[in-house]
C-alpha cells in the first residue's frame, strides 16, 4: 500500500492543464494510492461476472477477452438504445465547462481528466467514433477515437475516481449527469471483469448473507445485542429489538456499517433507543437478519447488479407482511429507493402507504416506495412533541452536518436532518452555503472508493469538504460533524484525523439518543461512547 | 496471487499482505507477521487479542467489531495499537488470519 504524502506537501495543487499536450495524446499513468486493486475472481464468480479472474490494475495484462473491443462496443450500443439520457449526455454537452471546477477530485487533484467534462469526454470521444457521422469520417479531428486497450485502460483509471456524487450535474445548464455517464461507463467495464475488489467483495457479500460484511444471521443478532447491553450499562434501560418478526408493522432496513464499524455503531444504539421508547406509544417494529443491508454496492457495479442486490428490501418486507419499511441513515440506498427501486422490484402493491402509529403523519413522499427516511419519521415524532428531550446532554458538542450527497441531491432531504440537530444540540453552526445542501461536497470516498489502497485519492478528494469543515471548527469551534451516510461515518474520521483533527463524526441518531429521556433511565452520567457528560466530569475522575 | 515463503512454509497473500484462508493460517505465520509489522517481542498480550479474534472468527465467519474486542479482551483501542501499531484490522486480524471488513466500514 502507497504511503500517503503529508497534508503539507498534498496540498500543493496545480489546477493549470499542461499547455502543449492534448489530452488525447496523454496516455494515463496508473499511480499508486491512487486506484484500487482489482476484483479477485471468485467474487466475480458468486455472482455471475464475466471474465471471472484475479487481475491487477498494475499489471501491462489485465487478461481480457479476446474480442473485448466487440463486449465492449456492442454493450455501449445496447446502451444507447436502452437509456435515452445516456444517448442524449453523449450527444449535448457543448464543453462549455461549467462543471469543471466543481468536481472534488480535480479540485483536490489537478488532474485535468477530473474535470467532469473531461471524464465524460474520455467516453464520448469513442461513443462519436462509432456514432456519429463526423466522428466517423473525421475522427480525431471531430473529437473522436478509436477504442483501443490504452482508451480502456484510461476509462476504468479515471471512472473509479468518480463518486458519482453529481455535484458538476447541479451546474450543468444541459442538465447532464454526469455520475450516470460513470454507472453506465463502469457498467462497461464490469462487462469484462474489471471491477475493484472493494466493491466486488461487499456485492458478493451481499448475494450470499445479506449485507456487505458477510454478516450471517447468528452474528447479525449477536452484534445488536451486544448494543442492547451497552444500552443498559449507559442507561439502566433494557431494550428489547425483535428479530425477523412476521406480522410486525414496520420492517427496519439499515447500512450493515451501522452494526459493524464505529462510529456508526453508536447511531445503531441510537435507532435501538428511540423504537425503544416508542413501543409504548405504538411502535411495532421489526430488524431483519436477511434484509440486513441498506447500501447496495451493486449500484457501483450495474444497474442489473443493483436490481438484484435491492430485490431482497421488499421480498422480505413480503414475507414478514409489513405494513411499510423503514430506512436508516445511509447514503447511496436513499439514491436507489427513490429514483430506482419501484421500477427495478416494484410496484410494492402488496405494501401500504407509510403512516406513523405515533402521529398518524401520512409520509406523502414515500407514497410510492413505501419506504420512508428515518429522519422523516424523528423530525415528524419531535415536531409533534412526542419525544422528552434533554440536549444539554449534547452540550459538549458544537455541531455541523455534512448533506451526504445521496440523501441530498437524490431525494431533496435538507431540511429534516437539521431540524432534528437543532432540537437535540444545543450549539449547531452551518458551514458556507456553496458546501452544503444541494451544493454539498462529497466525502471523497462514495461510490465504492472507500478502500484503504487509494487513500490518496481519498485525502484529494476530501479536501473541499475538509476545508469547509476546517472553516467552522476555526470560527466557531466546531467539534463534531453529523451525517446520514454509512460511507461517510466511515470515511469522514481518516479525512478529518488527515485534514482538521479535533473534529470528530456521529450520525443523528447517535445524538437524538443522547438528548432522548427513557422512561425508568437511572441519572446518566455518560454519553454513548462512554465519555463523561457536560457537568459530569468531575464525578468521572473520582 | 503472491506467496511469501517462511520458516518452510509458503503462504498465499492478497496486496495488503492478508492470509488468503483462515484455513492455512499457523504459528509461523504469526511471527512471519510480527516480523513485518515489527512488534518487538509476542506477548500473552498479543495471543489474546489473537485467540479472541479466532475464536469469534471461527463462531461468526467474520471479525469482531472493534468494540467487542475491545470489551472482549478488556484492552483499550489506544492499548490495542500499542500492541499491533497497524491497529485492530490491518495489525491484529492479519496476524490472526482473518479477512479484511469491506462494505461502508
Amino acid at each position: 500500500m502507497a504511503d500517503v504524502p503529508k497534508p503539507e506537501e498534498l496540498a500543493q495543487i496545480d489546477h493549470r492543464p499542461p499547455v502543449f499536450k492534448p489530452w488525447m495524446d496523454s496516455p494515463p499513468e496508473f499511480k499508486e494510492g491512487i486506484y484500487c486493486y482489482g476484483a479477485k475472481g471468485k467474487n466475480l464468480e458468486v455472482v455471475g461476472m464475466p471474465n471471472a479472474r484475479d487481475w491487477n490494475p498494475a499489471d501491462e495484462d489485465w487478461n481480457l477477452p479476446d474480442n473485448w473491443e466487440n463486449i465492449v462496443k456492442e454493450g455501449m450500443d445496447e446502451r444507447l438504445g436502452r437509456f435515452r439520457s445516456f444517448k442524449l449526455f453523449m450527444d449535448i454537452c457543448v464543453r462549455c465547462g461549467a462543471c469543471a471546477d466543481k468536481c472534488h477530485f480535480f479540485i483536490g487533484s489537478g488532474d485535468p481528466k477530473n474535470m467532469p467534462v473531461l471524464r465524460a469526454e474520455l467516453i464520448r470521444s469513442v461513443y462519436r467514433r462509432y456514432h456519429t457521422l463526423g466522428g466517423k469520417i473525421f475522427g480525431k479531428l471531430a473529437g473522436a477515437r478509436d477504442l483501443t486497450e490504452q482508451v480502456l485502460k484510461e476509462w476504468w483509471y479515471y471512472l473509479y475516481q468518480c463518486t458519482e456524487c453529481r455535484r458538476c450535474s447541479l451546474f450543468c445548464p444541459y442538465g447532464i449527469d454526469t455520475a450516470e455517464i460513470t454507472i453506465i461507463g463502469r457498467e462497461l467495464t464490469n462487462l469484462l471483469g474489471l471491477n475493484t475488489d472493494w466493491i466486488q467483495a461487499p456485492v458478493a457479500n451481499c448475494y450470499r448473507t445479506g449485507n456487505h460484511l458477510g454478516i450471517q444471521p447468528h452474528a447479525y443478532k449477536d452484534m445488536i445485542e451486544f448494543f442492547v447491553d451497552e444500552i443498559e450499562e449507559v442507561t439502566g434501560v433494557r431494550v428489547n429489538p425483535s428479530f425477523n418478526r412476521k406480522g410486525a408493522e414496520i420492517l427496519f432496513i439499515t447500512p450493515s456499517g451501522d452494526v459493524f464499524a464505529d462510529p456508526g455503531t453508536y447511531t445503531a444504539m441510537g435507532y435501538l433507543m428511540l423504537f425503544h421508547y416508542l413501543e409504548s406509544m405504538g411502535l411495532d417494529i421489526t430488524w431483519s437478519t436477511y434484509a440486513s443491508e441498506g447500501g447496495n454496492f451493486g449500484y457501483f457495479t450495474s444497474h442489473e447488479m443493483a436490481k438484484r442486490l435491492n430485490a431482497k428490501m421488499y421480498a422480505e418486507a413480503k414475507r414478514l407482511g409489513v405494513k411499510w419499511i423503514l430506512g436508516g441513515e445511509c447514503g447511496h440506498m436513499w439514491r436507489v429507493i427513490n429514483q430506482y427501486m419501484d421500477t427495478f422490484n416494484g410496484p410494492a402493491d402488496f405494501l401500504e402507504e407509510p403512516v406513523s402509529p405515533i402521529t398518524g403523519t401520512k409520509f406523502e413522499s414515500a407514497k410510492s416506495t413505501k419506504m420512508v427516511h428515518i429522519t422523516e419519521f424523528t423530525a415528524d415524532l419531535i415536531k409533534h412533541g412526542k419525544l422528552k428531550l434533554d440536549p444539554s446532554r449534547n452540550d459538549n458538542l458544537v455541531v455541523t452536518f455534512h448533506d451526504s450527497c445521496n440523501p441530498a441531491r437524490g431525494m431533496g432531504l435538507f431540511e429534516e436532518p437539521r431540524y432534528i440537530i437543532k432540537s437535540v444540540c444545543n450549539n449547531f453552526y452551518e458551514m458556507p452555503p456553496e458546501t452544503i445542501r444541494e451544493q454539498t461536497f462529497c466525502c471523497g470516498s462514495g461510490a465504492g472508493l472507500n478502500a484503504g489502497e487509494n487513500m490518496e485519492l481519498r485525502m484529494r478528494g476530501g479536501l473541499p469538504r475538509a476545508n469547509a469543515v476546517k472553516y467552522v471548527h476555526e470560527k466557531y469551534g466546531v467539534n463534531m460533524m453529523a451525517c446520514i451516510c454509512a460511507i461517510d461515518r466511515a470515511v469522514f474520521p481518516t479525512l478529518m484525523e488527515y485534514w482538521v483533527p479535533d473534529v470528530d463524526i456521529t450520525g443523528i441518531h447517535e445524538l437524538v439518543a443522547n438528548a432522548l429521556i427513557l422512561e425508568g433511565e437511572k441519572e446518566r452520567t455518560t454519553n454513548l461512547r462512554g465519555e463523561p457528560l457536560p457537568g459530569m466530569e468531575e464525578e468521572e475522575d473520582v | 496471487m503472491p506467496t511469501v515463503e517462511f520458516e518452510g512454509h509458503t503462504f498465499n497473500v492478497d496486496e495488503d499482505g492478508f492470509i488468503d484462508d483462515f484455513k492455512n493460517w499457523n504459528e509461523a505465520w504469526v511471527r512471519h507477521v510480527k516480523q513485518t509489522e515489527g512488534i518487538e517481542e509476542l506477548t500473552d498480550e498479543h495471543w489474546k487479542v489473537i485467540n479472541v479474534l479466532q475464536d469469534y472468527y471461527k463462531k461468526n465467519g467474520i471479525a469482531p467489531m472493534v468494540r467487542i474486542l475491545s470489551k472482549v479482551t478488556g484492552f483499550k483501542l489506544k492499548k490495542i495499537y500499542e500492541l499491533f501499531p497497524s491497529g485492530p484490522g490491518k495489525g491484529a486480524c492479519k496476524m490472526a488470519g482473518l479477512p479484511k471488513p469491506t462494505g461502508c466500514v
